[in-house]
């Protein structure tokens, strides 16, 4: 029981500071992947193409997974709920009381400082996350998957190209995970 | 009762027809809100989207509150929210039960290891996009220029992200302090 109602607190707190969709949820599930033992790193990566891969937004279907991981089905359902409360609290607050919320001058300050923070925050996740997944350390040396790697770099390369970028990420998957088997990463 | 159902129904069409979140759920929501059912105008959805961005949470979970509770008060915006999240819940208990009992497979392990390599390339990509976002400005004439301020904030926070063991929410609450004391400070000219 004291599980879920950590899972609870967990998701809340996502929920109320997890700002910009859901890549923003990403650094909270790097920090509980890193304090609890629910999930690890590597289980992260393979929820997070899950999560791109099938229908609805990706922080409910992260927080589903996340749950579900920790506490089977109860766990997926009590999590998702205590992502949204928060939101449900704040913009109720907001729709009820406050008229012209976006352009309040302090509103716009706020978000001024955050929105370069968020990025860093992400930022920093996604490194963390390529350092476990894509290198591994034996005896202090850090050796790189090589196959790994140069999936990842041409993946990022062929992103760049301006028809590509509207793939689906699924497409994505897809091809890595038959790249996966083919050359048995 | 029936005005509830329905908006349940609708989000959750818009929950399982929506593929990645956010951003890319805005033309399901014009269809389903604006041109099929005509229940509030493009200029409302627009306003509750913009809200849903600027405010704590996922955006699409904040877009389906705003746009129940214009509809039908707060039981609407609690509808609307659950009629949303009901199909990833649903969905992704299903994926993750059969994929427990699939990661013994040895075809399975290696799919599993390459899609990870694809979602360190996706990633990668994403923080990107985003930095291209939120660290330029437009100049009079619309060109995009590095904002460095912006460019400055997200390098402390990535110092304090990644180096220290500083909690992700102080990082985030350090950054609204110092965009409220900016605003002061430069009276509003960086806003």
């Amino acid at each position: 029981m004291s599980q879920a109602f950590l899972l609870i607190f967990e998701f809340f707190k996502t929920g109320l500071f997890a700002i910009g969709g859901g890549p923003a949820t990403i650094p909270f599930l790097m920090d509980m992947a890193k304090k609890y033992p629910w999930f690890t790193m590597h289980e992260l990566s393979s929820m997070i193409a899950i999560s791109e891969s099938t229908p609805g937004p990706i922080g409910l279907n992260m927080a589903t997974y996340a749950g579900f991981r920790t506490l089977g089905t109860f766990g997926g359902i009590v999590s998702t709920l205590a992502l949204v409360l928060p939101s449900i609290i704040v913009i109720l607050i907001i729709a009820k009381f406050l008229d012209g919320f976006q352009e309040n001058r302090i509103v716009q300050a706020v978000f001024k400082g955050i929105r370069p923070a968020v990025t860093a925050l992400i930022a920093a996740a996604v490194i963390d996350m390529i350092r476990v997944t894509l290198f591994t350390e034996e005896a202090g040396k850090v050796i790189p998957q090589y196959k790994g790697c140069i999936l990842c770099v041409v993946i990022f390369a062929l992103l760049q190209w301006k028809k590509l970028k509207k793939l689906h990420p699924a497409v994505w998957f897809l091809a890595a995970a038959v790249v996966g088997v083919v050359f048995r990463f | 009762m029936v005005e509830l159902w329905n908006l349940y129904v609708a989000f959750f069409r818009i929950g399982i027809l929506t593929f990645g979140g956010g951003l890319t759920m805005l033309p399901m929501l014009k269809y389903e809100l604006v041109e099929k059912r005509n229940w509030i105008t493009e200029d409302v959805l627009l306003d509750c989207y913009a809200i849903g961005q600027c405010t704590p949470g996922i955006i699409a979970v904040n877009t389906a509150t705003f746009v129940g509770y214009k509809r039908k008060g707060v039981l609407g915006g609690i509808v609307a929210t659950l009629g949303m999240a009901t199909p990833s819940i649903l969905i992704i208990t299903v994926v993750a039960m059969f994929l427990e009992a699939m990661m013994s497979y040895a075809i399975v392990q290696h799919a599993i290891m390459g899609i990870r390599g694809g979602v360190c390339g996706l990633m990668l990509n994403t923080v990107y996009t985003l930095a291209q976002k939120s660290l330029t400005k437009k100049d009079p004439e619309g060109k995009l220029h590095l904002d460095k301020i912006c460019v400055a904030i997200c390098a402390a926070a990535f110092v304090l992200a990644f180096f220290t063991p500083i909690p992700t929410v102080l990082i985030i609450v350090i950054a609204a302090v110092v965009g409220v004391i900016l605003d002061k400070v430069t009276g509003g000219a960086a806003a």
